[in-house]
């Protein structure tokens, strides 16, 4: 309605509104704001355990920090396109905002996937919320490793499903649906993943209500929207990557 | 309209596509840089802020030119950013206590 009312002749009888701004933008904006002081008391939370313990474990090799560096390029090279896609729909190129979207989509992805393999290796080496191999007097190490990284890999899946309904509309509710059937079907029973694969089929059903109770032509604002949250996504693992697994580095 | 529509207010404004990849660089540069500090074998409490400090700065470069806080009106980037740094600022009120552990142990 706010919309609809600013490019209404009659708007110069009202006051501009808050910030000059679109109030879905704003929206957006007070929802990062309010989701950044979630992610930063959980960072806070971490990064208070890891210095004011000494024992504190050293479960990053060289392979893991490689993986989390590549998965820090993918997010960063997402973002960019993702400002390339705001940018497109901004001047009016739809079809190459799609275009710069659905790459960030597969970033985004990729992200997922190898944040996926690490949670694995870590687990397989016998890492759990409540118990390290590696240094049995610090216990919190798993439950705040767990906690912090899950937090935002969520995020990352649930802004690719945000992304994809910008940018694929109803297209991407059956493509969404066969993902969560290869996830649940291809995990196995033991993995955290065959559950946690349930956030797509969630994911598809909320988006779903979405696209058929109210479908509409999404437009250029409604794509900056999408890249601010986006945006913060990327924004949170700059902090994650350095506290949880620099800080943390095992030095052979 | 006195004050400008928002379309009008942000077509004044565009960043060019240019400037984005040159952000994007020093992002990479920065996340090198971090990797690299990541190797040297320093005291956690001066590397905690060593890395917080580089990643305060990234997020500066994402918040304001991926985000386009650069490009929105003045009193909106005053409102949000100040109410946001705040509250994450009061919360390193914890780290004097994480270093009094390290220092004294736990009471």
């Amino acid at each position: 309605m706010a919309d609809v009312a600013m490019h209404h002749p009659a708007v110069e009888a009202f006051e501009p509104p808050l910030f000059r701004t679109n109030s879905k933008k704003l929206g957006m904006w007070l929802f990062i704001m309010s989701d950044s002081l979630t992610f930063g008391a959980l960072l806070f939370a971490y990064s208070y355990g890891r210095i004011s313990n000494p024992a504190w474990p050293m479960p990053f090799g060289s392979p893991s920090i490689m993986r989390a560096s590549v998965m820090t390029f993918f997010l960063l090279s997402s973002s960019l396109t993702m400002v390339l896609g705001v940018a497109a729909a901004g001047a009016g190129r739809m079809s190459a905002a799609t275009r710069w979207i659905l790459a960030t989509m597969a970033l985004g992805a990729g992200f997922v996937v190898l944040h996926s393999v690490e949670w694995t290796g870590l687990i397989h080496e016998g890492l759990t919320p409540f118990k390290n191999p590696w240094a049995a007097g610090v216990p919190q190490f798993g439950g705040t490793f767990f906690t912090l990284t899950g937090m935002h890999m969520l995020h990352v899946t649930l802004g690719v499903i945000y992304l994809g309904v910008v940018a694929l509309r109803r297209k991407w509710i059956p493509i969404l649906l066969v993902l969560w059937l290869l996830a649940w079907l291809l995990t196995p029973a033991s993995s955290p993943f065959h559950y946690g694969a349930h956030v797509l089929l969630l994911g598809a059903i909320v988006a779903s209500m979405i696209l058929y109770f109210k479908p509409k032509q999404y437009d250029a604002v409604d794509i900056e929207v999408s890249g601010l949250y986006w945006h913060f996504v990327d924004l949170v693992w700059m902090f994650i990557f350095p506290l949880v697994y620099l800080m943390s580095t095992r030095i052979t | 309209m006195a004050h400008g529509t928002p379309t009008a207010t942000a077509e004044a404004h565009q960043p060019k596509a240019g400037q984005f990849f040159w952000v994007w660089g020093g992002l990479l540069m920065l996340t090198a840089i971090e990797v690299y500090l990541g190797y040297q074998n320093m005291q956690p409490l001066k590397m905690l802020f060593i890395l917080l400090g580089l990643s305060i700065i990234k997020s500066a470069l994402i918040i304001l030119y991926f985000m386009h806080m650069k490009f929105e009106i003045r009193s909106m980037r005053y409102v949000l950013m100040t109410a946001l740094i705040v509250c994450l600022c009061l919360m390193t009120v914890f780290f004097a206590d994480a270093a009094r552990i390290i220092s004294l142990g736990v009471r």
